[in-house]
């Protein structure tokens, strides 16, 4: 078998991590190999090391069989690597094109050529059927497209190892499939694809065969055929996952939130239109609908952040439409915001001091008119630490230095140190390993289970129908309508494009 | 006469002259991610060597070069300092314009025994240009190199490979040096390029508007010129239109004053409203470049 890449003995540590430790890969000519692990097992590392963006301790790689140094990202991308990174790198106010072609410009004299520059990338889109508009600016488009745009970047630069480093995460679920068939094609027209994701389904899709790694080392490599979801998740994380959690009881008839006719003005963003709903003691409300249909609109109206032009929101009977974020957290309202890194967490702040941010003013973190009681504090921030299983070396680290999933533990920990009624979670697995999301499902459900209500608002379908006990879609800022976890994918696959069940 | 004439025009375009030499030097250092608020600074210093040179080689030529050189000199630490130092971009910048406030008075007061002003010393000439001539004025060389500079750092910019790895390293530097650019070079040669741009502000002021130097001299046309910068949407043709404006309201202001219709303090404030305005984003919102961070590889 040709080898495309392959990696020996490779090491990488940084200050108090070794991040990857001795680790061999192999991935063979033409396939998708997919690489797994937990969050902070050293995946991304893995890949930068081989882009050049790391110089590794030790170790070598070699590409087709010869030993080759990468020092830099244009050296791999002259050994025919290309990467397109967990957060893409792009330029988002040039257009297209200029994005594509910039290191490598075509140029007659001393001025660019575009117009070869256009029809070189237009014989490139011919060849892989990929479509876009050259001389869009690349901030106007939607993530999925921006993708598209780093793909092109790597196959411009003659890339024929490609790597994608949690490609889907950012991706909507119909993004998420048009990238597969994307890769699926590239790998029959020869290309090399290493595949990063959390996902097992799109593992299972893609992948010929894949690799895992745990704690920076390599637990093995398998091919996909072999290999079950249980098996991977079991190799990641070196125990039995469960990946389908019991429900317990039936939602109660007493209404704990309710959403009652609901408008906001289309400032930045979509308006909600008429949104209206009720949550139950004991239930789980998934909401679910491709991203940018109000999710972001109705969490922010929900916890205070945006202004609601017409229609009320009721907690525990409560009128709460016009209190404060902070008055509403006072009434028991507790929420998991979908961008952790900007509004969840403060990344620089200590994981002690995110845990008790927002309620620092009160007694008994508060003593006496403006002084923080210290000794409570720690005390307050270790037993969150030890209750919620958070992995940390301590309540003064940094929380930028967890790993994602411990990040999340943080937001949660704090918004659950309170007495909650209802908890509002966004998009709460999002780049989460399995284990961590396993964790999460644990806690929603643990929530419901003590009779609290939790509206769930997520992207991911699997997760939706997974916990809720009833899911409501949205589409345009409106709620399409209602269906049973149960119901078939076709129906909410009807619904999130916009077509209502009402014939 | 009337207050809108060809003469009104021709003083607009000089006095947007030395704004447009900032503005112009001010896009250069932003494009690569850099602010440099030590436009104000570099322009003074460099008004001073150029009389200074002057002063001690008769010739106006030898004037201009150090003037240039100065701004150079000055951009060279500021790229130093932000680029290779990471140092914070307002705090060098305010120490350029301080540096240049301090220096020139110390200089003056050895050289010419007085903080205010420098001797006289020989300008720089006018130049003969046929017919152009009669609608802009009686020139020196230097609104022909501003010409010439805007057209060129337009080309360069949106028509050569390098002004396309310069804008991407302002906007965006991880993308850049992905993409294989070397982008500390890129911050350091186009810092250093600006702040020389600048420099050619301060020689206009110095050898061509007037020709001695006076203690703050530039009056805040550094600023001026970030303002115009942005009015101008960090294009050099939005610069030199931007400049113009402000070059409009310091010509009319000379203008009104010498009508006497208003009092004086209150017409001398025009170009400053002007600036406020543009710098506190009433007059149309911009974009910047967006990265000023220091960009510091992994
Ligand atoms: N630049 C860095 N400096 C210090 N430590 C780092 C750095 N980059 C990564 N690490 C550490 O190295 C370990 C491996 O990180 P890596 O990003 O490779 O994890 P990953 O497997 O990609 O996780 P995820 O699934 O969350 O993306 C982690 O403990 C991380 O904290
Ligand atoms: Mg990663």
């Amino acid at each position: 078998m040709a080898f495309a890449l392959q990696v020996r003995g490779l090491t990488k540590s940084f200050p108090g991590v070794l991040a990857n430790d001795h680790i061999d890969l192999d991935v063979e000519e033409g396939e998708i190999h997919g690489i797994l692990g937990e969050n902070g097992a050293g995946k991304s590392v893995l890949m930068s090391v081989i882009y050049g963006l790391y110089r590794p301790d030790e170790g070598k790689i070699l590409v087709r069989g010869q030993e080759v140094a990468i020092g830099s990202p244009s050296q791999a991308i002259r050994c025919g690597i290309g990467m397109v990174h967990q957060n893409l790198t792009l330029v988002p106010q040039l257009r297209v094109f200029e994005n594509i072609i910039l290191g490598q410009e075509p140029r007659r004299g001393i001025f660019l050529e575009r117009q070869k520059a256009r029809r070189r990338i237009e014989e490139l889109l011919h060849q892989t059927g990929l479509s876009i508009d050259l001389n869009a600016r690349v901030r106007d488009l939607p993530i999925g497209l921006q993708q598209r745009v780093e793909i092109l970047k790597m196959l411009y630069r003659g890339a024929s190892i490609l790597i994608f480093d949690e490609p889907t995460t950012v991706l909507t679920p119909q993004e998420v499939d048009q990238l597969i068939t994307y890769l699926l094609a590239l790998k029959k027209q020869g290309k090399t694809i290493i595949f990063i994701s959390h996902k097992l389904r799109e593992v299972f899709a893609l992948c010929d065969r894949v690799t895992v790694l745990r704690r920076g080392k390599k637990v093995g490599t398998c091919a996909i055929k072999e290999a079950t979801p249980e098996s991977l998740a079991e190799m990641m994380v070196g125990r039995r996952v469960l990946f389908e959690l019991p429900r317990g009881r039936k939602p109660a008839e007493e209404v704990v939130f309710s959403v009652e006719g609901v408008s906001t003005l289309p400032e930045k963003g979509k308006a909600l239109r008429e949104v209206s709903f009720r949550v139950h003691r004991y239930e789980i409300l998934g909401i679910a609908g491709v991203e940018g249909n109000g999710q972001t609109e109705l969490a922010e109206t929900i916890v205070g952040l945006r202004r609601v032009r017409q229609g009320k929101l009721v907690l525990n009977g409560e009128d709460i439409t016009y209190l404060s974020v902070k008055e509403r957290i006072k009434r028991g309202l507790a929420h998991i915001p979908e961008d952790r890194h900007r509004r969840g967490a403060i990344l620089d702040f200590t994981v002690m001091e995110n845990l008790m941010l927002g309620f620092e003013d009160e007694p008994p973190l508060r003593r006496g008119l403006l002084t923080l009681h210290f000794p409570t504090l720690q005390e307050f921030a270790s037993s969150l630490i030890r209750e919620f299983e958070i992995a940390t070396p301590g309540g003064d680290t940094l929380v930028r230095t967890l790993s994602g999933g411990n990040q999340q533990k943080v937001v949660l920990a704090r918004e659950l140190s309170h007495p909650v009624s209802v908890l509002l979670a966004c998009q709460p697995t999002r780049g989460l390993d399995v284990a961590a999301t396993e964790y999460l499902h644990r806690k929603l459900l643990e929530l419901k289970n003590q009779g609290k209500a939790v509206v769930l608002i997520s992207a991911d379908l699997d997760e939706i129908r997974a916990l809720s006990d009833r899911v409501l879609v949205l589409y345009e800022g409106r709620i399409i309508g209602e269906l049973s976890p149960e119901s078939d994918e076709y129906q909410f696959g009807l619904l999130m494009g916009g077509k209502s069940l009402a014939s | 006469m009337g207050i809108l004439s060809l003469s009104l025009f021709q003083a607009m375009l000089r006095m947007s002259m030395p704004v447009l030499f900032a503005a112009l030097g001010g896009m250069f250092c932003e494009r690569a991610g850099v602010v440099n608020i030590g436009l104000e600074g570099i322009m003074l210093n460099s008004a001073f060597f150029a009389v200074l040179a002057t002063f001690l080689s008769g010739s106006p030529w030898i004037g201009f070069l150090s003037g240039v050189l100065s701004g150079v000199g000055l951009g060279v630490v500021i790229a130093i300092l932000t680029v290779k130092y990471s140092g914070n971009q307002i705090v060098v910048g305010t120490g350029i314009n301080v540096f240049g406030l301090g220096f020139s008075a110390f200089m003056c007061q050895k050289i010419w025994g007085s903080r205010g002003a420098s001797g006289s010393v020989a300008g720089l000439p006018l130049l003969r240009v046929p017919y152009l001539e009669q609608v802009l004025g009686e020139n020196t060389i230097l609104i022909y190199v501003a010409f010439a500079l805007i057209i060129l750092s337009h080309l360069f910019l949106f028509h050569t490979p390098w002004g396309l790895r310069l804008r991407a390293v302002g906007e965006n530097p991880q993308a850049a040096d992905t993409a294989g650019v070397n982008v500390h070079r890129y911050k350091m040669v186009f810092v250093t390029l600006g702040s020389g741009i600048t420099g050619l502000g301060g020689v206009f002021l110095s050898l061509a508007h007037l020709s001695f130097f006076a203690w703050g001299m530039t009056s805040g046309r550094g600023f001026m010129g970030l303002a115009a910068m942005i009015f101008g949407k960090w294009t050099p043709l939005g610069c030199f239109l931007a400049s113009l404006l402000f070059g409009f309201t310091d010509a009319l202001q000379m203008r009104v004053q010498a009508l006497g219709i208003l009092p004086s303090q209150i017409i001398l404030l025009f170009p400053y409203v002007v600036t406020i305005l543009v710098l506190s984003g009433f007059v149309g919102k911009a974009l910047p470049p967006s990265d000023y961070k220091p960009y510091e590889k992994r």
